[in-house]
């Protein structure tokens, strides 16, 4: 336990020892800002049946920084310490690969939401200065919560992405090809008959459709589920890629 | 010395015991099924050229990777089976020393300890310990990155120490050291040797010589000769030649060295004005340096050098890797 929160410490020291920590969340923040006036200019012209929380979901800007932010913030968890070497250092110390795999994706975690927390800040905003309750706080929590899965499964494509490679550039192009190809699985439900047992299963990988459901302030268990399982099946085959090396 | 004749007495007194021990990579064998063994409180130089297969060894003994074939054991503990037994006894400075370069010398000191188990109040006086042993007092609040080549490789052997491993690998330590980092790097490990088992690595003969008690000559991924450096140099220096300069009359000097039966071969070649260098091969071992300055003292030959060849790395590999082959050169066989 306690290698495994000096880990985490220490990566997450990396993110912010570093200036690449900061341009990450500069930019998400200016992305979510934007996002933001946006739907304020789109709020002044006419009113909305939606909870602001879906408009913020609608237009587009959350998906850019999930697809884009993520691998860049996994891309450096292990090719890093790879490429200097400091990889091989640490695992002659008597930590598991277990508490390395699990250190560097709650720093990841972590790092993920302080970048999310602007978000945070602009709701504070609309809450403070509209009237009439634009926003309750169950509907900020499901958001939350669904940034938080979606997110977490990125991560974790980002990590098992980042293991299999000594380059931070390849390791972030591994890792957007992946969350890419997993968020474009989502459309295909569209192109299938509805009956069809195809269309089921790529209804329940259908992240968009998730994630409406979550800023709506509605709370499936099974897209939760999903996203857990396939977040511990990435980490699982990240911690493969780590002891691979023990079999070479 | 004393550890080194009681340890076979202790049969699993061993700290590091390679039986059989091969490393192949696709295409070459790195490692070819070599054995050794070292025991505790001893101080160990692995020597030989680069591509020896010396990281190698040490770093299947880490547990870095695995072996082939044949079985490694650290304090009685597998290297493969027991891996976090094995990591918790030693303490490990790869050979490039790759350190985390954003950190300050005190926090990568402690968050070191901290992994490898150490806490609280033991932490503390172990970082301290351990800075003031590799002279980092001074360098504590420096960033690891903007610190000098010298300065970072006593950082890593600081965190090699700070847990107080049994065993201690060093890959290369002293590569890349100024000659006064180098003596106080070597003075260090040898103070190690009091309570540690200390395994180096090097192609440095003297430094093998000023540490450790027993080295350890790879070549090709094989043990070529293993004993005290005594023992091998003495071994090298049987046939080692002197060189003397001097002035005196050529003819004088083939006639005086084809006459002294103790000298095998000799070889005399012009230097600048009257000098004349010779190199002398003994024919058993002995030191021929007395001989020669009594000889020209006899004749009245002005002596300008005399000295006897020390063996370097070089010849040692020459000697031990083709022990067949015959010497070139232009010698003349007396």
């Amino acid at each position: 336990m306690q290698a495994y929160l000096t880990l985490t410490r220490r990566e997450l020291g990396g993110f912010f020892f570093s200036i690449t920590g900061y341009i990450i969340i500069a930019a998400a923040a200016f992305l979510i800002g934007l996002s933001f006036v946006v739907i304020l200019q789109a709020l002044g012209n006419k009113p909305y049946p939606v909870p602001v929380t879906e408009l913020f979901y609608v237009t587009h800007f959350f998906w850019l920084i999930l697809l884009l932010a993520i691998p860049v913030i996994t891309m450096r968890l292990f090719a890093l310490e790879k490429y200097s070497g400091t990889f091989e250092t640490l695992m002659t110390t008597p930590v598991t690969e277990l508490q390395v795999v699990a250190a560097k994706f709650t720093a990841a975690l972590v790092f993920y939401v302080v970048m999310w927390l602007p978000l945070l800040g602009c709701m504070w905003i609309l809450t403070r200065y509209t009237t009439g309750g634009a926003l309750d706080a169950g509907v900020i929590g499901t958001t939350f919560l669904g940034i938080l899965l979606l997110g977490s499964l990125f991560l974790s494509l980002g990590c098992f992405a980042s293991a299999l490679t000594r380059n931070q550039v390849t390791a972030a192009m591994i890792s957007l090809a992946l969350s890419v190809g997993v968020f474009m699985l989502s459309f295909l439900g569209a192109r299938v008959p509805d009956a069809d047992w195809k269309s089921q299963v790529l209804a329940l990988v259908a992240l968009p459709d998730h994630m409406s459901d979550f800023v709506r302030g509605t709370l499936d268990t099974r897209p939760a589920v999903f996203c857990l399982s396939l977040t511990f099946f990435f980490l699982f085959l990240t911690l493969r890629v780590i002891e691979s090396r023990r079999w070479k | 010395m004393l550890t080194r004749l009681a340890s076979p007495l202790m049969s699993n007194g061993w700290m590091i015991e390679v039986a059989n021990l091969t490393k192949r990579y696709a295409g070459h064998t790195a490692v070819s099924d070599i054995s050794f063994t070292v025991g505790r409180g001893e101080i160990v130089g692995l020597l030989g050229p680069n591509g020896a297969g010396k990281s190698t060894t040490m770093r299947i003994l880490s547990g870095l990777m695995p072996a082939t074939s044949g079985t490694v054991r650290v304090a009685g503990f597998d290297v493969f089976r027991d891996s976090r037994e094995v990591r918790r006894r030693i303490g490990f400075m790869p050979e490039n020393n790759p350190l985390h370069t954003d950190m300050r010398v005190r926090e990568y000191l402690r968050f070191r300890a901290r992994l490898k188990g150490l806490g609280g109040k033991r932490l503390k006086e172990r970082v301290n310990t351990v800075m003031e042993q590799c002279g980092l007092t001074d360098v504590s609040r420096r960033i690891i990155g903007q610190l000098s080549k010298g300065y970072r490789q006593r950082v890593g052997l600081a965190d090699a120490l700070v847990h107080e491993p049994e065993l201690i690998i060093l890959d290369e330590p002293t590569i890349g050291l100024d000659p006064h980092q180098i003596r106080s790097v070597r003075q260090l490990i040898k103070n190690l040797g009091r309570s540690h088992t200390v395994l180096i690595s090097t192609h440095i003969l003297p430094e093998v010589e000023m540490t450790c008690n027993r080295m350890v000559i790879m070549y090709q991924g094989k043990i070529l000769a293993a004993d005290t450096p005594e023992n091998l140099q003495q071994l090298m220096s049987s046939n080692s030649q002197v060189i003397a300069e001097i002035a005196a009359p050529e003819s004088d000097l083939y006639e005086c060295w084809t006459q002294i039966a103790e000298i095998e071969r000799f070889d005399v070649a012009a230097v600048d004005g009257q000098y004349y260098r010779c190199a002398l091969t003994p024919r058993n071992g002995l030191d021929l340096r007395p001989y020669i300055y009594a000889l020209a003292k006899e004749r009245g030959w002005y002596i300008r050098e005399l000295t006897r060849s020390r063996h370097s790395l070089e010849d040692i590999y020459v000697q031990v890797t083709r022990p067949d082959e015959e010497e070139e050169g232009e010698e003349f066989t007396a």
